[in-house]
């Protein structure tokens, strides 16, 4: 397979210029898949997708009975950000980030953003992910939202857009680290000639957050939550713990005597000091949030709410990423930070103003809805694919309940080189880096780059049929390699790292 | 250890373990079907030993050995059949997925994608040898992967814990349910078909090379006493229920906690009670009385160990 006939078709793509010619940041990659022999690149892929199924990196989709496990599907081409784009991004990720935490501190505080003005106040209270449970409550190290997957788009231009941001247990990032081992062994000369930074870090930052969390013990202990394996993100449950080396545990497993929190080991009962969950809010805590929860544990939320335990992401942090709060995030950056967001928003409309909500209703066809509370691709329409019946249905669901539904612009989505069976094509994608919220705000160089393999789609989710790729991001120029030299930059920025982690 | 990531490796040694006795089961007996043309009743014994008649019979009006075959390979009506013992140990790893090694995890996860290949059923019709060595192979590369990937603290006493008390279990209804069998009549102790027989049961556990170093003869008290009472061979129940006892004594020494004596004190007399006894012994007893009276040790010594580190009374 080459790239000769390769056509970019008037969108952007991320490895090729309008032109034909391949960025620079993409050159070595091209070069060394044109000068693969026949058949040898679909043999890797091969190779690549039969490795996910022998790991067992699968994926349950919810409602399909007969097939309960697939693997993600997986293309091998990667996606490459270049050093100074990527610059830019990690710079508006922290500052959003931190924004986002400094308003959660505030709405379940003191609410001086809503008393000022800034958000309205009926949107915070008629979001369904507020807890007011949680109002007066200080998490620990003050922090709400630990871990968050903000959702990235490139249009025509190359512009990149916050499409959404997800503080609710965002999951994909096992996938960023095992496409990344998959990606090792299927260009292993590629790597040897670019500097990608690594993703490795991830489990060793994620941890050492966690751990962060607990002040009031010299040795805290850590555990990943899970819902169980039957819930679709599993795998990465259980590989997240055991990248870092923690206890996975269900709910089952954890006992509240006295407001603290004990695991049941073979030797008894054993504190834990710090839980990083992987339950929603709702599933929690029988005793204060659903009755019928089965997942959680009973007296959790007291524990919580005593500081004996710390849980990340914390209970109540949904409200930070409601698709209509979204809209507020340039303001709130500019109230807390005093700064100008540096990625900006998705041009976005909130259904529950009359006079966008015309505007939505009477564009249907250019737009794409979503319903504010929903995620994975469920409940939204993409008004240009969607025929006049689906759209004439929508708009009665926004007619009565416009408060649920937010509206977009189409974006057309950047594209990266795909295998297919009539050779490369474009594909859309999405990028979801990884930001951690500890001491400081790590974010994860990449991320997952979400495809959409079917011709045409724009939807990425893998519940939907979207797939995955690697995402690359090449190292900044400074002292950057020569050709061929990009082995011995690696290793020298990873005895770099060892050193500043021993100080 | 979390008591259920304990639970969860002591169960996917016994089911491995199960898995391995059945396949070892049918492939000796379709191999005696060789010898003895003919033979209807072969079968027969082979699906009481798995503890399962009624659910078979239910089923099934003869036992024929495809229909055994069947059965207790692919029937996922049938709790102990091959596929579920896979897909039981498969069920376990993956929810201790962090606490095995990857190693251990991709064996089992491909041998359960392995036994849900669309043309399996013929696979093992039109070779049933092969087939059945590679379900042996796979529990027996399950066990070498799981010694040679896994530390060995507690999590892997728990395993091997399992292990021998399902072999020990396993053992001791082969010897029973042939015994009850093949001994219908005094009369026929030492003819040929009693001898070819008796070969069978001991390569069911494959014991027979082992057998053949320590006794002359293939006789039943020999062979009772070689599975109940030798000390080195690791089918014999003797063996494994020294082997419970080592792994246990390692949990408890690994803790450094109190619980697990009541769980030592039952296999420690069960140990005992075969340890001095001879086989003229037990048969005067009766095996029938003596193997009944292992396997419901057995299972109370399962009952205490849930009680001791599963379900204990939880305490600060």
């Amino acid at each position: 397979m080459r790239f000769e006939t390769y056509k970019t078709e008037g969108f952007y793509d991320e490895l090729f210029f309008e032109n034909g010619e391949p960025r620079p940041c993409a050159e070595p990659l091209i070069e060394t898949i044109n000068e693969l022999p026949d058949g040898e690149l679909q043999r890797r892929q091969k190779t690549a997708e039969a490795s996910f199924m022998d790991t067992g990196i699968t994926f349950a989709v919810y409602g399909n009975k007969d097939g309960s496990e697939k693997i993600i599907p997986f293309d091998v081409i990667p996606r490459i950000v270049d050093a100074k784009t990527w610059e830019n991004l990690e710079k508006g990720l922290k500052q959003r980030t931190h924004a986002l935490n400094c308003f959660l501190n505030d709405i379940y505080g003191e609410q001086k953003i809503l008393r000022d003005k800034v958000v309205p106040d009926t949107l915070v209270n008629t979001c369904t992910a507020f807890r007011k449970e949680c109002m007066g409550l200080v998490p620990p190290r003050k922090i709400w939202a630990h871990i968050t997957g903000t959702d990235l788009v490139r249009d025509k231009d190359g512009t990149f857009y916050v499409l959404e941001d997800n503080m609710r247990c965002p999951s994909g990032v096992s996938y960023v680290l095992q496409n990344r081992r998959i990606l090792k062994q299927t260009f292993p000369k590629v790597f040897s000639k670019c500097a990608i930074r690594p993703v490795d870090e991830y489990p060793a930052k994620l941890r050492a957050m966690l751990e962060y969390l607990a002040s009031n013990t010299d040795n805290p202990k850590a555990v990943v939550l899970t819902p169980g394996v039957y819930n679709s993100a599993y795998f990465e449950h259980s590989f997240l713990s055991q990248q870092m080396g923690i206890e996975l545990v269900s709910g089952s497993d954890l006992i509240v005597i006295d407001k603290k929190v004990y695991e049941k080991t073979t030797q008894g009962l054993v504190q834990v000091h710090v839980i990083y969950r992987r339950i929603d809010d709702e599933f929690l805590d029988p005793l204060t949030f659903r009755k019928d929860s089965l997942l959680g544990v009973p007296g959790l939320f007291e524990a919580y709410k005593a500081g004996n335990v710390a849980l990340a992401n914390a209970p109540g942090c949904g409200a930070a990423d409601d698709k209509a709060i979204y809209t507020y995030v340039p303001d709130i950056i500019k109230y807390y930070l005093g700064e100008e967001n540096i990625i900006p928003n998705v041009p976005t409309f909130v259904c529950e103003d009359p006079v966008k909500r015309n505007h939505v209703l009477s564009n249907l066809d250019k737009m794409v809805v979503k319903a504010v509370s929903e995620s994975g691709g469920y409940g939204m329409l993409v008004g240009p694919h969607a025929t006049e019946k689906e759209r004439e249905e929508f708009k009665e669901k926004i007619k009565a309940n416009p408060r649920n539904y937010i509206a977009q612009p189409m974006i057309s989505l950047s594209r990266v080189p795909s295998i297919t069976e009539n050779g490369f094509e474009g594909r859309h994608v999405d990028l979801r880096p990884y930001i951690v919220q500890g001491e400081d705000i790590y974010v994860i160089p990449g991320g997952l780059t979400r495809v959409a393999l079917k011709k045409g789609s724009v939807v990425v989710n893998s519940s939907q049929g979207g797939g995955g790729k690697d995402t690359w991001v090449i190292a900044p120029d400074k002292g950057a390699p020569e050709q061929g030299q990009g082995l011995q930059y690696m290793q020298h920025q990873q005895q770099q790292q060892q050193q500043e982690r021993r100080k | 250890m979390l008591s259920r990531v304990a639970d969860s490796l002591f169960w996917i040694s016994r089911y491995i373990e199960r898995a391995e006795n059945t396949a070892r089961i049918i492939d000796v007996n379709l191999n005696l079907l060789l010898d003895l043309p003919g033979e209807e009743r072969l079968f027969e014994p082979v699906i009481k030993t798995a503890g399962c008649s009624r659910s078979f019979y239910n089923k099934y009006s003869k036992a024929t050995s495809e229909n055994v075959m069947d059965f207790l390979t692919f029937d996922t009506d049938n709790q102990d059949s091959i596929v579920n013992c896979v897909s039981f140990a498969r069920e376990n790893a993956r929810c201790i997925r962090e606490t095995i090694t990857l190693e251990m995890w991709m064996l089992i996860n491909k041998f359960y994608h392995r036994l849900h290949e669309p043309n399996i059923k013929e696979e093992m019709l039109n070779n049933p040898h092969d087939f059945f060595t590679e379900i042996k192979e796979f529990c027996q590369l399950y066990v070498g992967i799981q010694d040679g990937t896994m530390s060995h603290g507690i999590g892997w006493n728990f395993a091997w814990l399992g292990r021998m008390l399902e072999r020990a279990d396993q053992t001791s209804r082969i010897l029973d349910v042939k015994y009850y069998i093949l001994l219908p009549d005094v009369s026929m102790v030492g003819m040929t078909l009693d001898t070819v027989q008796w070969t069978a049961v001991l390569k069911s556990v494959s014991a027979f090379e082992m057998f053949r170093k320590t006794y002359a003869g293939v006789t039943p008290q020999n062979v009772a006493e070689f599975l109940i009472l030798n000390k080195e061979f690791p089918r014999s129940v003797y063996y494994c229920l020294e082997h419970s006892e080592r792994a246990l004594q390692n949990i408890i020494t690994h803790q450094k906690t109190i619980n697990g004596e009541k769980s030592m004190r039952v296999i420690g007399k069960l140990k005992a009670m075969l340890e001095f006894a001879t086989v003229d012994e037990i048969i005067m007893k009766g095996l029938h009385e003596t193997t009944e009276d292992i396997q419901i040790r057995l299972s109370d010594f399962n009952a205490t160990i849930r009680n001791d580190f599963i379900d204990c009374t939880w305490q600060v």
